[in-house]
């Protein structure tokens, strides 16, 4: 147990309600949209707009609540084992593609392509089990696989570099040498959304040259909602990196108190080892 | 450790609530929110009850009399969900805010804005899921289980309904995420794990299992609203993928989520048992470890829905003697039970009632859940009746009964009212014969081999229906009393005493608060002892 003296009880807190209202307007809008809907984009940019009034809102609040020194020892311990469970629960939804992908390459599909078994026999005779694969229907047309060893590796090594950085970053806070803490933080933000860049340049030659696209059967599905979540939480870990660089800047924290900067590195790591995970099993294997 | 409340800078001695709606929609005081959880749940028993009846209606009898079958199929659908997400899951997390903070010594959750906003997605959540009702094609009619294909064949709900399982989610993600740094965080000076009530213990052990799977049952919908829109072959055979995944992920979400329905009933159970026997729970640490390992087990042995579907002869022994395996920390629980009310001083008032029928009648329900975890012999009882009486004997005798024993137990505590007890027996016995009236006959109607899931059946069924149907209403009838009741005892009544029920001190911190509480519960941390 953490300290006994206070522990900061917020009273009437406006933005949630803002926030279910902004998320249920941009989720309504997308279902209209998908559903072939003329209002459905225009609920979106609603949604969205409210959204992210509702995150510059809360966020700034508590930043501002921080600052002030409301915050004691243990409602800091609050706040990382709140985000800990949070970085947990996203590990377990990519773990539910990294299963499809798992599920359809190592069962489904040898099961479907094996002459013993009953599927075969009476539903794709013909098929002959291989990965990648778009399926016995060839659904999605002729494509290739992205290999491994261009941009794939590159951005490993991106990634792999901006872990260094954001921990170099953490030392300096920690020795309390602003301008390293800065350096390693614009290196990290910087080396994120190269990343990013070149995930979308990769996409683009996916589809413009390799025929390759989230309609090329299961390979295309698994390849990008695999790689296109992790690339959102890449740009969204970037964000928050570049808040957190921003509040270094203005001299936000100290030694001693610096929960968002832990926060937005831990998220970072995570974000780092799901890219580890779909540079072996997406790309390489 | 004292609270500190901050409207603004000037403003240090806030400790009242605010007046008027707005109280509630930005409040951030665990009991507001606990409230709310619980009326925003017993609304939706009523809204899942009434579906229910407009089911047990048109199976009365053989034929088609009220309604169509596609519109029976929506009932069937909306039915589950509300009860599962919208009724018995918000009424344990209204337990949880409301109770767990006071159980361990601390002036709220760690976390009351989140707290504010984990209730708040849901009544946006079910206005999404209700809306389906008026859309091209009525709600998603494929059941709450949500197979593909059939769930991507229906009209324009399926985004609707996916989305509102995100919002869900992220609802029930956040609240257990509260609940965990609460009790790791927020503990009063001496209040050890080992020392947690046991509500609190298992609401621990749940809110685990949520942040585990909750995600990946977001995973799954997520694929199959892009099956449907975006062109991806997920679960679609001639792309490579298999409708098979779909039902792995489900359940791997699914059965970790029955018992995230039955964990906190067990700590229920587990509170009042010992208060009206007078003694403490006997094997404290086994019930402890029996709720862990039940949470462990229940992550690997998903596939016991699936026997039917297809699966390699060892998944079908795995899974066989893995859900066995359950039974044992589950009969764990049941002795220490029984061994609490041995050679107890016992009493019956109504919450010791509801208790006592959990006990037995969920044991019932887990025993007929050992007999389909036998992949051969679940080959016969699948999909049929046997399976809709199983699972009901679980959650409503189950579930429901200890979320009504809690009500009782706890009503006066937080009304500071006593509750009419002829009116809570009254209900106790119509309820108890109901139940059974109503669930027991679909036992044989599902042995003799009545489809579930289906308006219109063979005629040889109907005698078993007509008793369910009359079961059902009556069932559904006397719930009415126990909104009366509770209704009252928030209007008036003999005042309630501290510790309201006899001995009960010795049984737990929210005995040693004034009835009711005071509006921030500890602000001077207990010294637990
Ligand atoms: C000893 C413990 C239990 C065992 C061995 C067990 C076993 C099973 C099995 C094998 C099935 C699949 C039947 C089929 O589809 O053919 C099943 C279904 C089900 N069980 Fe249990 N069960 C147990 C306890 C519980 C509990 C505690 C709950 C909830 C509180 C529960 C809720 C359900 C539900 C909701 C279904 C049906 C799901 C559906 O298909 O819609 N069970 N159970
Ligand atoms: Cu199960």
């Amino acid at each position: 147990m953490a300290s006994h003296d206070s522990y900061f009880l917020p009273h009437k807190a406006i933005w949630p309600i803002v926030g279910s209202i902004g998320l249920t307007t941009l989720l309504a809008g997308f279902a209209n949209f998908l559903n072939g809907a003329a209002i459905g984009p225009m609920m979106m940019w609603l949604g969205a707009a409210i959204m992210i009034t509702m995150l510059v809102g809360w966020f700034g609040t508590v930043i501002k609540e921080s600052v002030a020194g409301w915050y004691s020892h243990q409602v800091e311990i609050s706040f990382r084992w709140g985000m800990i469970w949070f970085i947990i629960s996203e590990v377990f939804f990519f773990a539910a593609f990294f299963g499809a992908l798992y599920y359809t390459r190592v069962l489904a599909i040898p099961w479907m392509g094996d002459e013993d078994s009953i599927t075969n026999e009476f539903l794709w005779k013909s098929f002959e089990s291989a990965w990648p694969t778009n399926g016995p229907g060839a659904i999605g047309g002729h494509f290739e696989p992205m290999g491994a060893w261009g941009i794939p590796a590159l951005n490993t090594l991106i990634l792999l570099s901006s872990g260094v950085t954001v921990t170099w970053a953490h030392w300096g806070l920690l020795a309390n040498k602003r301008s390293q803490l800065i350096q390693g933080l614009i290196a990290t933000v910087a080396l994120g959304f190269l990343f990013v860049v070149l995930q979308a340049f990769e996409y683009h030659e996916a589809y413009t040259e390799m025929g390759l696209t989230l309609g090329s059967g299961i390979y295309g599905s698994t390849f990008f909602m695999l790689t296109g979540f992790h690339g959102l939480h890449v740009t969204i870990g970037a964000i928050m990196l570049t808040v957190v660089l921003l509040r270094s800047a203005r001299g936000h924290f100290s030694p001693e108190h610096h929960f968002a900067f832990e926060a937005a590195a831990w998220y970072w790591h995570f974000v780092d080892v799901v890219w580890l995970g779909l540079f072996i099993f997406v790309y390489w294997l | 450790m004292s609270a500190v409340t901050h409207e603004d800078l000037h403003d240090h001695h806030d400790h009242g609530p605010a007046k008027g709606f707005l109280r509630w929609v930005f409040t951030t005081n665990h009991k507001d929110i606990g409230t709310l959880y619980l009326t925003t749940a017993l609304i939706m028993f009523f809204v899942g009850g009434a579906m229910s009846l407009v089911i047990r209606a048109e199976l009365f009898q053989p034929g088609l009399q009220f309604v169509d079958p596609g519109f029976f199929n929506q009932m069937t659908t909306l039915h589950a969900l509300i009860m599962v997400f919208g009724a018995v899951m918000p009424a344990f997390a209204g337990l949880a805010n409301w109770m767990i903070p006071i159980m361990i010594g601390a002036p709220d959750m760690a976390l009351p804005r989140l707290n504010n906003w984990s209730f708040w997605l849901l009544p946006f959540a079910f206005a999404l899921l209700a809306s389906t009702l008026f859309m091209d094609g009525g709600a998603p009619a494929a059941g709450w289980t949500l197979y593909p294909p059939l769930v991507l064949q229906g009209g324009n709900n399926l985004p609707f309904a996916i989305f509102s399982i995100h919002l869900l989610g992220i609802s029930s993600i956040m609240a257990a995420i509260n609940i965990i740094v609460t009790i790791f965080n927020m503990r009063a000076p001496g209040m050890t794990m080992m020392k947690l009530p046991m509500f609190v213990w298992t609401w621990l052990i749940t809110a685990f299992l949520l942040i585990l799977v909750m995600p990946v049952f977001a995973g799954a919908v997520t694929m199959l609203l892009t099956d449907k829109f975006f062109g991806t072959s997920f679960f679609n055979a001639a792309g490579g993928g298999d409708p098979v995944l779909y039902q792995h992920l489900f359940w791997f979400f699914g059965h970790p989520e029955v018992y995230i329905l039955i964990l906190p009933s067990f700590g229920v159970v587990s509170q009042i048992i010992p208060t009206f026997a007078r003694k403490p729970l006997f094997g404290y640490s086994s019930m402890v470890y029996a709720t862990a390992s039940i949470g462990l087990l229940s992550f690997v042995v998903w596939a016991h829905h699936q026997y039917t579907v297809g699966m390699p002869l060892a998944g079908e022994l795995y899974f066989t003697y893995a859900t066995m395996l359950i039974a044992v920390p589950t009969g764990v629980k049941v002795f220490n039970w029984v061994a609490t009310m041995w050679k107890g001083a016992m009493t019956f008032e109504t919450p010791m009632l509801f208790a006592i029928a959990f006990v037995v009648l969920f044991t019932f329900g887990g025993f007929t859940g050992l007999m389909m975890s036998i992949s051969p012999a679940d080959l016969q009882y699948h999909d049929t009746y046997f399976i809709v009486a199983h699972f009901h004997y679980v959650l409503v005798p189950g579930a429901v009964f200890a979320l009504i024993a809690a009500t009782y137990f706890w009503l006066p505590k937080w009304t500071g009212h006593m509750y009419d007890e002829r009116l809570g027996k009254l209900h106790f016995w119509l309820t108890a014969i109901s139940v059974n009236v109503l669930f027991f006959p679909q036992h044989f109607s599902g042995l003799a081999g009545m489809p579930r899931r289906i308006p219109d059946y063979a005629v040889q069924f109907a005698e078993f229906n007509a008793m369910s149907s009359i079961g059902a209403f009556i069932f559904g009838f006397s719930q009415l009393i126990f909104v009366y009741v509770i209704i009252k005892a928030i209007r008036g009544g003999q005042p309630a005493t501290d510790e309201v029920w006899e001995g009960a001190a010795e049984h737990g911190l929210e005995w040693q608060l004034p009835s009711p509480p005071p509006y921030h519960s500890w602000e001077v941390a207990p010294l637990v002892k």
